[in-house]
């Protein structure tokens, strides 16, 4: 999501419409895009990702006038021959390998145009874009470069221009270690022996893509009336289809595009290509996809509403849409044109049988049994601490981490349910005893032998605190619950470092030990600032389970 | 009204009091007559109260009266009972004549002390004072004569003997209170007095003779036998007692899975930890997209890294063909190289779609129509505050039939909603990558009347299905946040109270019933 402002007046005077704030909103909406704010100005809009065209009041405009049927069907933008040319050196292929260029004449930037325009760059960059690696837009004063351009790589310590915003000529080293937008994006020539980099028949620099552009050769104002433009990234359909984007969206503005010539030593290319990408359409296979029965004129109607043509079974769809990798797409345009909220809801009628399962219905039966016993259900964290699972618990368990963690609080998946109990029991301690708690989840522990290098099991910890409980009432409980599903059990003494030595067994079932019980070390409970007497158990449901079938 | 049924409703404490009341008026004169504890008397009160059997005015709101005692520095004069002034007055009444130094010595008086005596013999008459190089006092013929007791020395009197007297107009002394002599404490005094009702019932017969609690040797002595059972008063308040109970997430998890089992749909359960092979790449999601990054999403931790998973090498060859060009799906795809080694790391399932996807690749065609759901957490790498959590749970479901279609979607969507108390459902255009048409799921709130977003949904893509089918077939797909819905039904502001386990919360909150 990418959020944009627009300036309101405008985008109203664009639409030969006064509207209320309500149907503004209501009209935008049916596009997918959401208004966030509005105000006696501005529109605070979130644009989908799917639709970068949105990004700046002439796209959205533009979408808007087909959409009410203003300007129907798809816009067609007149490329000029300018004759320029741009030589791609052999030098950007292991950095920077692609680009398409395009000059833009006859503007008339304004203050907020140019507001409009750099935010639609800001934007594609961040969305589009991929935060400039995917691709990233270049726009040059024509009259501060001549022609023809270079696209090459240079070795950093050859490079050296005056960045924007800087008052001095760097290098390229030095623009990515000082500079604020070199230190931002630096990583993405990390690895790179050499950087690309734009330069005119005068050898001037005019940018270090994807970082910065020259302060003398790359500074567009209000003044411009004529662009050069580049995009540079690594796939050549994205560079292509983001000028596409950007040259149509200035001849919106009242542009003129002009094309160039780009030059490789192998082969010759001119870019823009706005020739509309043409798609054979499967009318039943729409209908069906959408549970509608459209005839054809009504799809062509639909269609010329989000912008497209329709000929003879063909869509001609707009060179500066990024979203229509499928014909599926095209279904989605023409649901949105007859409105999401036009379509009835259907329930079909096949049959199916529902099944819930059968260990979720096994761990619910046990849950509810304890509720019987009176105990109260908690839920908690898959996520703790090695102070929670281990150290507090006096133990020392393998732990599986999780990297580059936002709360160093939960930084580990967690091993065994107890320790999570402890921690919620010894923040309730205000509370009035005796605490009978359960609760059973998804536990973690290293295993070569999955798949994810991870076994997941669900175990269950039934803990009682207070004056009173001990051994003999935990196991009480467990008894409990073996006698109602039946199970033949035993208990085996054993040592565990969280229970007082000589009161904990381990629980046995079929031989296997599924887990323990017994009276929870006082040095355990200290350290969870419990001052009650607590017995606890713990049993791993996913193998009680399997001993069942 | 029956007297006798009300007569009948008295505990043994109330049959105890009551009879008393007719001349004890006071806590004290009923603890008196009965031989009762405070205490007892106390709950027999507010019983007969409640039973409007004595007036409420005495009895809860008590009479506030002001008791006159002495002070810790008047506990000097206690023993003799008399001010110090009487005994300078007496000093000089035999020698006449007396120094400060002396008599504060002879008294043991200090200087403030003195101060205030000085100025009250002085106003009396009964002294003159002489400056020398130090005060003397020289008693007058006033003072010479004067041998009955000031008011304040009577009342200091009657303390001394009393301990403490109630302050009256005529019992109360400013001057001995600003000597701190004397201090002044206020005593809430009840005051039972019977209503008209309690004197008709007080010339009832009380018999003691009722029966309380049945005990088992009632019923084996037939000791009940011709006795009446003394009526309960089935309208107080009693102590609440804890049940055991299902965790109020756990309460609606069960609910919402009643819901999509009675809809005809299969639960299936997954992992936690997966490859991002099957949680972003097989629905997808580009290798370049932000989910990929660490700051979004969970990665596991490794001896070297980030721990490295399998995958299945039949997909994965399909999984790269559709990314890279689109494959046999009629995609573009998305262009560039899949890098495999990418897919193999190990996170935290971002969605619960993850496991559509795995379905997905395990169905054939005779399995459809096949209709599942899963309600599981997912998680996101955020820092916890009010309105994020890093794990939530989601309720996701499919539907795969070769005729499924977007209204379809909305149909089982409006049933859901509809049996969760949300009368109509909307959706709107959205964008999810791995979802084409998508939408976001709108349910019109009953009382708040508007539109609130409660998912996502959409029918997958064909990049989506067909590499994992092995065939075309139609997905619909719906993600549904749980913890929206709670905090709407149990009001609740601040996302981590979900899982504070608050025991206080838990053994009040209400049941899910939905």
């Amino acid at each position: 999501m990418a959020a944009i402002i627009i300036q309101k007046k405008s985008f109203l005077d664009h639409l030969k419409k006064a509207l209320a704030d309500s149907e503004i909103t209501a009209i935008i909406q049916k596009l997918g895009v959401s208004v966030e704010q509005i105000t006696h100005t501005e529109l605070t809009l979130e644009v989908l990702p799917n639709r970068p065209d949105l990004l700046s009041e002439a796209g959205l405009v533009r979408a808007l006038q087909a959409f009410l049927g203003i300007k129907k069907g798809l816009r067609k933008y007149a490329v000029r021959k300018s004759g320029g040319k741009v030589f791609i050196d052999p030098s950007v292929k292991d950095v920077r390998p692609y680009t398409a260029c395009a000059l833009v004449k006859k503007l008339n930037f304004g203050n907020e145009k140019i507001k409009e325009i750099m935010q639609l760059q800001e934007k594609l960059h961040a969305t589009f874009g991929r935060n400039r690696n995917k691709v990233a837009i270049g726009m040059y004063p024509l009259d501060k470069i001549k022609l023809p351009i270079t696209y090459t790589a240079k070795a950093p310590q050859e490079i050296r221009f005056r960045p924007l915003e800087a008052n001095r000529e760097m290098s390229a080293t030095e623009i990515l270690e000082e500079h604020p937008a070199g230190k931002a994006y630096a990583y993405l020539l990390q690895e790179a022996k050499k950087y690309p980099v734009f330069i005119d028949a005068n050898k001037n620099i005019l940018s270090l893509p994807p970082i910065i552009n020259s302060h003398e050769t790359g500074r567009v104002t209000e003044k411009t009336t004529e662009v050069f433009i580049e995009c540079s990234g690594h796939q050549s359909g994205a560079v292509k289809t983001c000028l596409n984007l950007i040259v149509t969206t200035l001849a919106e503005m009242g542009g003129e595009i002009y094309s160039m010539e780009l030059n490789d030593g192998k082969k010759k290319e001119t870019t823009p290509d706005l020739t509309p990408v043409k798609r054979k359409l499967n009318i039943k296979y729409l209908n069906q996809r959408i549970g509608a029965s459209f005839k054809e004129k009504e799809i062509k109607f639909l269609l010329e509403k989000m912008g497209h043509d329709y000929n003879a079974g063909n869509v001609f769809i707009s060179a500066y849409r990024t979203d229509m990798l499928h014909e599926i797409d095209l279904a989605e345009d023409i649901a949105i044109a007859y409105g999401y909220e036009n379509l009835k809801p259907e329930l079909p009628n096949a049959a199916t049988v529902g099944e819930e399962s059968p260990f979720e219905v096994f761990r619910n039966k046990l849950c509810n049994l304890l509720v019987g016993f009176r105990l109260l259900e908690l839920n908690t964290y898959h996520l703790t601490s090695e102070e929670v699972v281990n150290e507090k618990m006096n133990h020392n368990g393998e732990i599986i981490e999780l990297a580059n963690v936002a709360n160093q609080e939960f930084n580990v998946l967690r091993s065994w349910m107890l320790p999570g109990v402890m921690q919620i029991l010894g923040e309730n301690t205000r509370y009035e005893y005796p605490q009978r708690v359960f609760c059973s989840g998804i536990v973690f522990k290293k295993d070569e032998q999955e798949e994810t290098r991870i076994k997941e099991q669900t175990k269950l910890a039934v803990a009682l605190a207070g004056k009173g409980e001990d051994f003999t009432k935990i196991k009480q409980i467990l008894a409990g619950m073996m006698d109602a599903l039946a199970v033949i059990w035993s208990i085996k003494e054993t040592e565990h470092p969280s229970f007082i030595e000589g009161r904990v067994g381990a629980v046995l079932v079929d031989g296997n030990e599924i887990g323990f019980v017994g009276e929870i070390h006082p040095r355990v409970l200290d350290n969870f600032k419990i001052e009650m007497p607590m017995a606890a158990l713990e049993l791993n449901l996913s193998e009680l389970f399997k001993t069942l079938k | 009204m029956d007297l006798k049924k009300i007569l009948n409703t008295f505990h043994p404490f109330e049959r105890r009091v009551f009879p008393v009341l007719k001349h004890a008026h006071t806590l004290e004169e009923i603890m008196k007559a009965t031989g009762m504890q405070e205490i007892e008397v106390m709950r027999a009160l507010q019983w007969l109260s409640n039973k409007e059997v004595i007036k409420k005015e005495g009895f809860i709101n008590p009479k506030t009266t002001t008791f006159i005692s002495l002070t810790q520095k008047a506990e000097r004069y206690q023993k003799e009972k008399r001010l110090p002034e009487r005994k300078i007055l007496e000093y000089l009444q035999k020698h006449h004549k007396a120094t400060k130094t002396i008599l504060k010595k002879e008294l043991n008086l200090e200087e403030e002390e003195f101060n205030a005596i000085l100025g009250i013999l002085k106003k009396e008459n009964y002294i003159h004072i002489l400056k020398n190089s130090d005060i003397e006092l020289q008693i007058t013929e006033k003072g010479l004569e004067n041998k009955t007791l000031s008011q304040d020395e009577h009342l200091f009197e009657k303390i001394c003997g009393e301990g403490s007297v109630q302050k009256t107009s005529e019992h109360s002394s400013e001057f001995l209170k600003r000597r701190g002599l004397i201090e002044e404490k206020e005593k809430a005094e009840r005051i039972i007095i019977l209503t008209p009702l309690g004197e008709k019932l007080s010339k009832e017969k009380i018999s003691n003779e009722v029966l309380d609690k049945l005990t088992p040797e009632m019923l084996k002595t037939k000791a009940w036998r011709e006795k009446e059972f003394r009526r309960f008063d089935i309208k107080v308040e009693v102590p609440r007692i804890y049940r055991g109970k299902r965790h109020f997430v756990d309460q609606a998890i069960q609910s919402i899975k009643r819901i999509w089992l009675d809809l005809g749909f299969k639960e299936l359960e997954g992992n936690l930890v997966e490859t991002a092979f099957w949680d972003l790449d097989a629905l997808f999601v580009p290798q370049d997209h932000s989910a990929r990054e660490m700051q979004d999403t969970f990665f596991v931790k490794g001896k070297t890294g980030i721990l490295k998973g399998d995958i299945p090498e039949q997909i994965a060859k399909k999984i790269k063909a559709v990314h890279e060009t689109g494959g046999d799906t009629g995609s573009a795809g998305w262009g560039g190289v899949w890098n495999k080694e990418k897919a193999k790391e190990l996170l935290l399932i971002t969605h619960d779609t993850y496991l559509s996807a795995k379905t997905l690749a395990h169905l054939k065609k005779e399995d459809l129509p096949f209709k599942s759901f899963q309600i599981m957490k997912v998680f996101r790498n955020e820092a916890l505050d009010w309105k994020h959590l890093f794990e939530f749970y989601q309720v996701g479901g499919i539907v795969v039939d070769q005729d499924v279609n977007l209204r379809n979607l909305l149909g089982y969507l409006k049933q859901f909603f509809k049996k969760m108390g949300y009368p109509d459902v909307q959706i709107r255009p959205s964008f999810f990558g791995y979802t084409e048409p998508s939408a976001e799921i709108f349910v019109f709130h009953p009382i708040k009347k508007e539109w609130v977003e409660v998912g996502g949904a959409g029918m997958f893509r064909p990049e989506v299905t067909k590499p994992l089918l092995g065939f075309e077939c139609p997905v619909i797909a719906w993600g549904i946040g749980l913890e929206r819905v709670l905090t709407d039904y149990y009001k609740i502001k601040d996302l981590r109270e979900i899982y504070k386990n608050d025991l206080r919360q838990l053994r009040d909150m209400k049941e899910f019933m939905k």
